[in-house]
C-alpha cells in the first residue's frame, strides 16, 4: 500500500465521493478524473465532475484469495459498477444480505478500505452497497 | 435564535443478540435481557469505524437540511472512539461532504455527551453570528471488555445535528440548553488501554442518575416547564432500564420516551445514544411538539435540551430515511466469532 504522499492526497475528492470530471467541448464523463478528453484532445475543457454513487452492477467476483493487505477481509466481493452518469468503476461491493447480480442496483457507501497495522495511517474508500 | 435544520443517523447493519454473548460465557441470557432491557446490540462492520458512522449521519444529515454545504462553519465530532489518538475525525467529515476549507473543526471527547456538547457549541458560534450553520456529530463504535457486562450493550451508530438561525429552515427551536457537571470516577479508558473500566455497580447513583436527574431539573427551572408540557423526552440510553427509570423519577411517562428509547433494540451506541433517540423522536414528531433530551457522559456531566418542533418539519420530511427504517433495512445477524473477528480482538493475527 502507498505510505501517505502527495499524489494519495489529491486523489481524496475521488475516494471520498466519486469526483471525476467532464468534458465540457463533448460532455463525455470520466472517472477516475483525466486532463485530456479521449475524444476532444487539445479541445478538452474539463471541468470536475462529483458522480452520485448510484449505479448497477457490470460484473463481479467473489475473492476468495487476497492479496496481503486484505488478508481478513476474505471472501468480499469487488465488482464493476455502471454509474447513472455512464463511467464504470470498480469497487468492492459490502455484503448487506442482498442477493448480488449482474444488474443490481447499488448506492456509494464511505467506509475505511485499508488500516495500515496499529500505527499506520486509516484510509477511507467509496464501496458499494445493493440497495 | 437558533435550532435544528437538518439531521441524519447511521446505524450499521450488523447485530448480535444477548443470547449469542451468554452462552460464550455461560450466563443467563434471559436474566440478562430483563435486567438490561435490551435484547440484541448493533455491531459495526469490519470498514466501519467512528469516523464513517459519522460521515453516513453528516452526509444525511447535509441532504435533509437542503443547505448549501459550503456555509458550513463548523463542525464537530464527539467519539470516545475516535479511530486516531491524533488526527481529527473532523477533517475526513467535512472533506467527504465537501464543505468548505474555511471551515472551523474539532473533536471532542466526553465519553457519551461530546455528541449534544457540539450541538451546544453550535448552537453559540450560531447564535453569535461568528457562523451561519454548525454541526454537533455523535459517533462510536464502543469497546465491550470481552466477558464484561458492557459486552452487552456497547454498541455502534451515530447522529449528526446541523444548527442554524433561518427561521424558515428550523425544523425545531432549540429553547434552551443547560448542563451539569462535576468530577465523577464512574467510568473511564486510559491513553493506550483497549477497553474502558467501570466502577460496577457505583456507575449508576452518582454518575448516570444524578447528573441526568439535576441537569433535567436545572432545564425545568430555566424554562419553567414541566415533564407534562413535553411530548416526548430522551434520555441516555447506557442500557434498556436507566432511561425508563430516571423517567419516571422525573415525572415523564413510557409514552413519553417510547419513540426514542433505542438501546433495547441496538444497545449503547455512547455518543450516538441519546442523539440517535432524538432523531427516532423528530421522525414521528408534529409541528408544535417539545420534546426534552438529556444525555449523559461518564466522567460525568449531562446536556439538558428542550426543543419545539416547527411547521417545516413537515416540509423536510420527505428527505430523510427513519432512524427505526434504517435500524430494520438489511439488517445482519453476527456470530460471537464473526464478532471477534471483526472487532480485532482475535490475537495472533
Ligand atoms: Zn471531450
Amino acid at each position: 500500500m502507498e505510505k501517505p504522499s502527495a499524489s494519495l492526497w489529491r486523489k481524496i475528492g475521488a475516494r471520498y465521493n466519486i469526483i471525476g470530471s467532464e468534458c465540457k467541448t463533448c460532455g463525455a464523463k470520466h472517472f477516475p478524473p483525466r486532463i485530456v478528453c479521449r475524444k476532444c484532445g487539445r479541445e478538452t475543457k474539463m471541468v470536475d465532475k462529483k458522480f452520485t454513487g448510484n449505479g448497477e452492477v457490470v460484473s463481479f467476483t467473489k475473492i476468495m484469495v487476497p492479496p496481503d493487505m486484505f488478508k481478513d477481509e476474505a471472501p468480499y466481493i469487488v465488482g464493476i459498477i455502471a454509474l447513472d452518469e455512464g463511467p464504470k468503476v470498480e469497487g468492492h461491493i459490502i455484503d448487506n444480505g442482498k442477493a448480488i447480480e449482474i444488474g443490481t442496483k447499488v448506492r456509494a457507501v464511505f467506509r475505511t478500505m485499508y488500516v495500515d497495522g496499529d500505527e499506520g495511517p486509516i484510509y477511507y474508500h467509496y464501496k458499494f452497497e445493493p440497495v | 435564535m437558533s435550532g435544528i435544520v437538518g439531521y441524519g443517523a447511521h446505524v450499521p447493519i450488523y447485530r448480535i443478540k444477548v443470547e449469542e454473548i451468554a452462552k460464550v460465557w455461560g450466563e443467563d441470557a434471559n436474566a440478562i435481557k430483563a435486567g438490561l432491557n435490551l435484547k440484541e446490540k448493533s455491531v459495526p462492520g469490519r470498514d466501519e469505524n467512528a469516523a464513517t458512522i459519522a460521515v453516513e449521519a453528516a452526509r444525511r444529515a447535509v441532504f435533509h437540511s437542503g443547505i448549501d454545504v459550503k456555509k458550513l462553519g463548523a463542525v464537530y465530532v464527539g467519539s470516545e472512539s475516535h479511530p486516531y489518538a491524533v488526527k481529527p475525525t473532523a477533517t475526513v467529515v467535512i472533506e467527504s461532504i465537501m464543505a468548505s476549507n474555511n471551515i472551523m473543526a474539532a473533536d471532542l471527547e466526553f465519553a457519551c455527551k461530546a455528541g449534544t456538547a457540539g450541538v451546544q457549541i453550535s448552537m453559540g458560534l450560531v447564535d453569535s453570528g461568528m457562523i451561519e450553520y454548525g454541526m454537533g456529530i455523535g459517533t462510536d463504535t464502543s469497546q465491550g471488555r470481552p466477558g464484561d457486562a458492557l459486552e452487552y450493550t456497547a454498541s455502534a451508530g451515530g447522529a449528526a445535528f446541523i444548527i442554524g438561525r433561518e427561521k424558515k429552515e428550523i425544523i425545531a427551536n432549540i429553547i434552551k440548553t443547560v448542563s451539569y457537571t462535576s468530577d465523577t470516577p464512574d467510568f473511564w479508558r486510559r491513553e493506550g488501554a483497549a477497553f474502558p473500566t467501570h466502577s460496577g455497580r457505583f456507575t449508576g447513583e452518582p454518575g448516570y442518575f444524578r447528573h441526568t436527574t439535576n441537569a433535567t431539573k436545572l432545564l425545568f427551572e430555566n424554562t419553567g416547564l414541566k415533564p407534562a408540557d413535553f411530548a416526548y423526552a430522551v434520555f441516555h440510553q447506557p442500557n434498556g432500564k436507566f432511561p425508563v427509570m430516571v423517567a419516571k423519577q422525573l415525572g415523564f411517562s413510557d409514552a413519553q420516551i417510547a419513540p426514542g428509547l433505542l438501546t433495547p433494540l441496538i444497545g449503547n451506541t455512547y455518543s450516538g445514544a441519546s442523539m440517535l433517540g432524538l432523531a427516532a423522536t423528530l421522525d414521528i414528531s408534529k409541528p408544535g411538539d417539545k420534546i426534552m433530551v438529556t444525555s449523559f457522559g461518564s466522567g460525568a456531566g449531562s446536556d439538558s435540551f428542550a426543543i419545539e418542533v416547527t411547521d417545516n418539519i413537515d416540509s423536510k420530511r420527505s428527505r430523510i430515511t427513519g432512524v427505526r427504517k434504517l435500524m430494520e433495512t438489511n439488517k445482519k445477524y453476527v456470530d460471537y466469532a464473526t464478532y471477534l473477528k471483526d472487532k480485532d480482538f482475535i490475537k495472533g493475527r
